[in-house]
């Protein structure tokens, strides 16, 4: 099965929309709710980061008996070095993104701990695309 | 315990989804960072907090939270209360601050 969902930049409003239909599905799948506690805090983190950072994204999954496999492209500044924006507690968020309590720098540790397999491909002035796989 | 048992026995005002507060309570989390609360409450937490915009009830539905207490006064926005209705989540409130209802809390859940 594949879902697909658009997420528009700065808009908090509907932050968390995609990852709560995912999660729906999951549940209604009866995929092992550990898996499913894992995929949704990943996947929040993530989809939160388009949100904070990017002009716009695609979000899709594919559910299949083997696992389930996120995709999560934006368009966006990209970041121009990952294992820095992957160090715990370090953040480019705006100050009116952290006061709303995001951008703490715990978005990409808190998805690498919650991701079976996790990569991400940037390119600086174009965007990011972030891979998070899950095995049952 | 539930909600509601908490809610009487500290006093708490309930702003949104009165009718959900059958919710079985676990245990609570206390932290303003939301990637925090997605990393660390678990389900049936009650989350004490003071952020109001509705981003915290996404949070608190994605992780299954029984409820979430605004300390200090604070009041939810608006469509946090409507989101609050609609996943069946209340948000409760009290004039304490996080570390006095952290304890309180904790002392009636541990």
């Amino acid at each position: 099965m594949n879902l697909e969902f658009k997420v528009e930049g700065g808009d908090f409003t509907l932050a968390g929309n995609a990852s709560s239909q995912i999660k729906k599905m999951l549940k209604q799948l009866n995929i092992d709710p550990k898996i499913v506690k894992r995929v949704v805090i990943a996947l929040y983190e993530a989809e939160v980061n388009i949100v904070a950072h990017a002009y716009r994204g695609i979000i899709t999954a594919e559910i299949d008996p083997h696992g389930v496999r996120l995709k999560l492209e934006d368009e966006g500044p990209g970041i121009p070095d990952i294992e820095k924006a992957m160090t715990p507690g370090f953040s480019t968020a705006s100050e009116q993104v952290r006061e709303m309590g995001f951008g703490a720098g715990m978005g990409l540790p808190n998805i690498s701990e919650n991701a079976d397999d996790f990569r991400i491909e940037s390119e600086v002035g174009k965007g990011t695309t972030l891979y998070i796989n899950y095995n049952f | 315990m539930n909600v509601k048992d908490v809610v009487e026995r500290l006093s708490l005002n309930v702003f949104s989804a009165t009718e959900a507060l059958d919710r079985e309570v676990t245990g609570g989390y206390a932290s303003d960072l939301l990637s925090d609360v997605m990393g660390h409450a678990q389900e049936g937490h009650i989350w004490i907090t003071l952020q109001t915009h509705k981003n915290i009830m996404a949070v608190a539905s994605l992780k299954d939270l029984a409820a979430i207490v605004l300390v200090k006064g604070f009041e939810p926005d608006k469509d946090t209360m409507e989101l609050s209705v609609k996943e069946g989540i209340p948000v409760l409130g009290t004039k304490m601050q996080a570390f006095e209802l952290a304890g309180k809390l904790y002392e009636m859940l541990k």
